[in-house]
């Protein structure tokens, strides 16, 4: 079965899919967080964090790894504060990807979750305060199912923007096979050396399969959740 | 079951002023309708007795405890809202039993207190079901099984029948009013339709721009409206108002009718004042009758219990209901005479000054 893709190959797709998902697992909760401080919360800068969060989607990849490199480079204030303090380092690891693919995904993640917390009927939240629930559990019990197919939304499009991440990974963190080198930096370099053309082709297909894979599957929880929970 | 009393509670949204001062007391077990026209402030002031708004000055008290600054959840309340708001995710017996499951009752006890319930609302076949698998009749019980399971000091209802088509709406309003007759829960119920403020409450709470214009029972209010707007608002189909001046021997109406009034009024004869008169107390007489208003008619509308008739009268267009079924056609001229003693005078800022 192995036979079709070169160790190599394997390499970056096995890379690709750790990367990918741990990125979006991690940003998960942060990003649940974010999107109800943004689409509940008023507080002072709230616009302005709504634009540091969004600022990855307009900002060119590149320019968002060469900041990634500045501030989480070994020597870079939270690079050096994180290695020195945690033995955390992120500069030229797989780490380091999934930091650059999880703050490329956050945006999309955060804007889905928000539009499904739009259309939550505040009415269902206020009836279950007066039903005697502390807020909290209103949010477990009411808002979080009625928001799950965002949710679902959200992971998708965070993947499948790890998935596809370039920009960001090889400036921050570069193309090394085996540590850093992921589906799209691999069929980078497979076009770049003469006969690499059949190991882009296959790595192509390969992302494809895996991408068609992850719509197939968020539509089907999609509907699951829908058909379970909402009308 | 308690009392809840509301001192002097005002609201503002920045500088907008939506409540500007309003007392009511409601009495243990009453059933108190708060009406008004949309924007009057009286759905905000429910959700500020749920603790859902921020009360801006005043005090609220639900029994003896001052509950401005309690939660919703501690507040021992539960609302009805006009969305139903019931949770799509959960079953009819999910959504019921939502309040016992907080507070960790017993599966058996939150069982039985459901069923009891769901029996009383004609809801047991329907249990198993999910929220938009129902009707919005169905859906509307739910709500209110869901709040009487919780068994609260206090129900608060915010339009919960203008969701429904006509018919249901009146099924609806006997069995609410059934419902607090066999419970005898303290309510509070928010409507626009004078209807069932009338036909529903105890006691109810005319409000407009955020003030209370009047507080009484039905009856009361429709016979001795403590102003304008009340008299307007309260009454279907409205009531009359016609423009006159107040001569020596009467009221001197566009059409050069004199309305004889009582003797002692608090007014100057020469001050303009607005006479109102209810459609009922209107009656057809032959034209050139003394003391009745000549009139064209403009529409006559059969409901076949009485017909309303619409004239075409100096100054405007008059109503008037009739008891009896009428041959009268649009065109014909018409006298109508308003009945003794049952008119109401109101000031040039809308007072009422005394029946005429």
């Amino acid at each position: 079965m192995t036979d079709w893709l070169s160790p190599e190959e394997w390499t970056a797709v096995r890379l690709s899919l750790k990367v990918a998902l741990v990125a979006t697992s991690a940003s998960l909760l942060p990003g649940i967080a974010m999107a109800y401080a943004l689409e509940r919360g008023r507080f002072w800068g709230r616009q302005a964090l709504d634009v540091l969060v969004h600022l990855p989607l307009v900002l060119p990849p590149v320019v968002v790894g060469y900041a990634l490199l500045l501030g989480f480079g070994r020597r870079g204030p939270m690079g050096s504060l994180l290695a020195e303090q945690f033995g955390v380092v992120l500069s030229f690891r797989w780490t380091g990807a999934a930091l650059a693919c999880a703050i490329m995904g956050f945006p999309l993640l955060v804007r889905a979750i928000r539009l499904s917390l739009e259309t939550v009927d505040r009415k269902l939240e206020d009836a279950a305060g007066t039903l005697g629930a502390h807020p909290a559990w209103v949010f477990f019990v009411v808002t979080l199912p009625l928001i799950l197919p965002g949710i679902i939304a959200g992971m998708v499009l965070s993947f499948a923007k790890a998935m596809g991440e370039f920009g960001a990974t090889i400036t921050f963190v570069s193309n090394i096979p085996g540590e850093t080198q992921t589906i799209p930096s691999a069929i980078y370099t497979f076009t770049q050396v003469p006969g690499g053309e059949g190991g882009a082709l296959r790595l192509a297909f390969v992302s494809v399969a895996i991408s068609i894979a992850a719509l197939w599957m968020s539509e089907w929880m999609a509907r699951r959740v829908r058909r379970r929970f909402l009308a | 079951m308690a009392h809840v009393s509301i001192r002097d509670v005002r609201k503002s949204f920045g500088s907008v002023s939506i409540i500007k001062g309003v007392d009511i007391d409601i009495l243990d077990g009453e059933f108190v309708i708060l009406v008004g026209p949309s924007g009057c402030g009286k759905s905000t002031l429910l959700r500020m007795i749920a603790g859902l708004e921020d009360i801006t000055a005043g005090e609220i008290r639900i029994g003896s405890r001052i509950v401005n600054d309690v939660p919703p959840k501690d507040r021992d309340i539960a609302m009805v809202f006009q969305s139903y708001a019931l949770y799509p995710h959960m079953t009819v017996a999910e959504n019921m039993g939502f309040s016992l499951k907080l507070k960790g009752m017993p599966q058996v006890e939150q069982k039985k207190r459901v069923g009891d319930a769901a029996a009383s609302l004609g809801l047991t076949p329907l249990l198993d079901r999910y929220p938009r698998q129902l009707s919005g009749g169905q859906r509307q019980r739910v709500a209110m099984g869901r709040a009487i399971v919780r068994d609260p000091q206090v129900f608060l209802f915010d339009e919960p029948l203008s969701n429904l088509d006509a018919k249901l709406r009146v099924a609806m309003r006997a069995e609410i009013k059934e419902l607090h007759q066999r419970l005898k829960t303290t309510t509070i119920y928010v409507t626009h339709d004078q209807i069932e403020a009338m036909t529903m409450a105890d006691k109810i709470v005319v409000m407009h721009d955020g003030t209370v214009e009047q507080i009484g029972a039905p009856l009361e209010l429709y016979d001795r409206p403590a102003n304008r707007f009340v008299a307007g608002f309260i009454g279907s189909p409205a009531m009359n108002f016609i423009e006159g001046c107040l001569e020596q021997d009467g009221l001197a109406l566009p059409s050069g009718t004199v309305l004889p009034v009582e003797a002692q009024l608090p007014v100057a004869r020469g001050s303009k004042l607005t006479c109102g008169i209810r459609p009922e107390h209107l009656q057809i007489a032959p034209p050139g009758t003394p003391g009745s208003i000549p009139a064209t008619v403009a529409v006559v509308e059969p409901t076949g219990a009485d017909t309303t008739l619409i004239v075409k009268a100096e100054g405007g267009h008059l109503t008037a209901v009739l008891r009896e079924r009428s041959t009268l056609r649009p065109g014909e001229a018409v006298a109508l005479k308003p009945a003794a003693h049952q008119a109401h005078l109101f000031d040039e800022q809308g007072g009422r000054i005394a029946a005429a």
